[in-house]
């Protein structure tokens, strides 16, 4: 087990060195100019390429990225472009942190809404609930971010005057509840399609049998052995999703003015500012590799038939 | 006993029915999944025939009715008009022709030509160029898959734009820059570096499976050459999980069509697209004054992607019935 452990972690600075790589290239190969971004106005050649000259950029691409992942290594991952003389990490610290209580809010939602749905719809199979539940979970998720977050913000703050408009306030804040249905709901489907597969799958093993013989009330036949059994697939889902909602977390962001990681990664994309371009590709990159652990290990925490050599 | 005979060997010549051909008989006896087929045949048709429709139509989608500016729907203008006067549903047509095009694009090129080829060679010749081909698209998957859509769409973006000029100037294409060309190729530049993946993923699995099948073994004592055995033995019977994900795939495909251009990275006005239009319908002010804005586009981009999602989940219990 540790040793899986140990590979799979060896794995994680390979990957990242790639990735790094092929955002660097993109970022650089790319037209358009920070030095412009910078400027604006004000762009006469001499200030410009002493500003190239003083931001390093005119050194050779294989020196640039060389540079840069030495400093990266020592936890130094340079300043803003855009911002200039503030810290990347320093930019990056607090938007991750907002990026990231959404994302939860959000995962309540789905985990919330889905894991009931699908272990109550499991137990009304051929029945009419059980393909409407399904049909219906899918009309919703079908639903693009781009479309539902407008419809709502027309129906609860201008015409019910319910929530405010936009703006961020903290986990604990009304303006949350907007962002969290709308990343939230494509993830109930999802989970509760899943929960219902697993349940059924478990609902159908020896061992349901056996209890229900040794004479257990059906209570506690479902909470003792169904749901137990049946959460294992849907946890690992539920650890990958985490990434998958930093992604979508950038256009909800971007819409309702949320000041996390998602906004920002457009703003640097559009202003070039390479260093949070790069930044934020790694942490997405990093977590996504640590999720997919994570949830391996959660795996074999609940399931100690799953072995890894 | 010879009537007996005779009707066993009646039995024996009559052609049987492929798997394809009992999948699309269970299929069409789906409620749900007739309706998805009509509705994506009749968008997809109306996205291909959008310039027959403005030819019929009253007006274009650029025309601007001064008269008839930020109106709710009408008889005239049946989902309304926008800010500038223009008729919200001839763009709503417009647009669904850019999702088709590029829906249909990316998929023939990244997710079938690109992964399935990738998957099958990967899958086949295993060694050195599986793992050389799973390992790059497990580094594509690491990304931040958005992220990466947008930063090739703004960074490649202009080299692309750049280069459809060029060939424009050099060459005897012209209008090539002006018929939005180049900003198909770059959205689909941008969604076909992740389009093959999860295809290639799919298609190697099948063959790892297919290739210790006898059928395989006997093809090649045969002397049958790879390829031949690759697309001729093997493909086809792979094709039902690669159906399937085709259709669940193009409902995410059109999510991140609309990403991109409502990002402004895709297709460039006056060219309208669903991305841009509720761009133009989300903001607080339009939705304040115009909300109709955003009923339109709303639907369409709606409707395309849970007929995709519905046809795929149909799909997948009519091809993959063990998986019910």
């Amino acid at each position: 087990m540790w040793v899986y452990i140990a590979r799979r972690l060896l794995w994680l600075p390979v990957l990242l060195f790639a990735v790094s790589l092929v955002t660097f290239a993109l970022g650089r190969f790319g037209p358009g100019d920070p030095v412009q971004v910078i400027l604006g106005a004000r762009y006469e050649e001499e200030t410009a390429d002493r500003l190239r000259e003083q931001l390093g950029l005119n050194r050779p691409f294989f020196v640039q990225y060389g540079d840069y992942v030495w400093k990266a290594m020592r936890g130094d991952l340079g300043e803003s472009i855009r911002f200039r003389g503030r810290a990347v990490s320093e930019l990056l610290g607090a938007k991750i942190w907002v990026s990231f209580q959404v994302s939860i809010a959000a995962l309540i939602v789905s985990v919330g809404l889905g894991l009931p749905l699908g272990f109550w719809v499991a137990h009304k199979q051929g029945r009419w609930e059980d393909p409407t539940t399904v049909s219906l979970s899918l009309v919703l998720m079908s639903i693009p971010i781009m479309v539902t977050i407008p419809f709502m913000l027309w129906a609860f703050c201008l015409k019910l005057s319910w929530l405010p408009c936009s703006g961020w306030g903290g986990f604990w804040d009304v303006r949350i509840i907007i962002p969290a249905i709308t990343m939230g709901i494509p993830g109930v489907a999802g989970l509760a399609r899943l929960m219902r597969a697993s349940t059924l799958d478990v609902m159908g093993q020896d061992f349901i049998r056996t209890a229900r013989a040794k004479g257990l009330s059906e209570v506690m036949v479902d909470a003792r052995h169904v749901l137990k059994n049946s959460l294992i697939p849907v946890v690992t889902v539920i650890s990958l999703s985490l990434p998958g909602l930093l992604s979508t977390g950038i256009i909800t962001e971007r819409i309702l003015g949320i000041p996390g990681m998602g906004n920002l990664a457009i703003d640097a994309i559009f202003n070039r500012d390479y260093p949070v371009i790069m930044a934020i590709t790694l942490i997405g990159a990093t977590a996504f590799v640590l999720a997919n652990l994570v949830a391996d290990i959660v795996y074999t925490l609940i399931d100690p038939r799953i072995r890894y050599s | 006993m010879a009537t007996g005979e005779l009707s066993l060997e009646r039995e024996l010549r009559r052609p049987t029915r492929g798997h394809l051909s009992l999948a699309w008989a269970r299929l069409v006896r789906k409620r749900i999944a007739l309706a998805c087929m009509a509705a994506l045949a009749f968008v997809y048709l109306l996205g291909l025939g959008a310039p027959v429709v403005s030819y019929f139509a009253p007006y274009g989608y650029t025309e601007q009715d001064y008269t008839a500016i930020r109106k709710p729907p009408s008889a005239s203008h049946w989902a309304g008009t926008d800010l500038k006067g223009r008729d919200v549903l001839m763009r709503v047509v417009w647009a669904v022709q850019t999702t088709v095009i590029i829906t249909v694009v990316v998929v023939a090129t990244g997710g079938i030509a690109l992964g399935v080829t990738l998957g099958l060679v990967a899958g086949y010749l295993g060694r050195r160029v599986d793992s050389l081909i799973m390992r790059t698209g497990e580094l594509f998957s690491a990304f931040p898959d958005i992220l990466l859509i947008i930063l090739i769409a703004a960074t490649l973006g202009g080299r692309i734009r750049d280069m459809v000029w060029w060939i424009e100037d050099n060459t005897f294409l012209d209008g090539l820059a002006r018929s939005g060309a180049a900003d198909y190729l770059v959205i689909s530049v941008a969604l076909v570096s992740f389009g093959w993946i999860g295809m290639a993923r799919l298609v190697r699995g099948q063959v790892l499976y297919l290739k210790e099948s006898q059928f395989v073994d006997a093809a090649r004592a045969a002397g049958t050459s790879t390829p031949r055995i690759l697309f001729v033995h093997i493909l086809p019977n792979a094709i039902s999980p690669i159906v399937v994900t085709v259709s669940m795939s193009m409902g995410a495909l059109v999510g991140a069509e609309i990403i991109l251009s409502w990002l402004g990275l895709g297709v460039q006005p006056p060219k309208p697209s669903l991305g841009t239009m509720l761009l133009e319908a989300g903001s607080l002010s339009a939705l304040r004054e115009v909300p109709w804005m955003l009923l339109a586009p709303g639907v369409a981009a709606w409707t395309i992607v849970l007929a995709w999602n519905l046809l795929g989940d149909s799909l997948n219990d009519v091809l993959n019935p063990r998986t019910r």
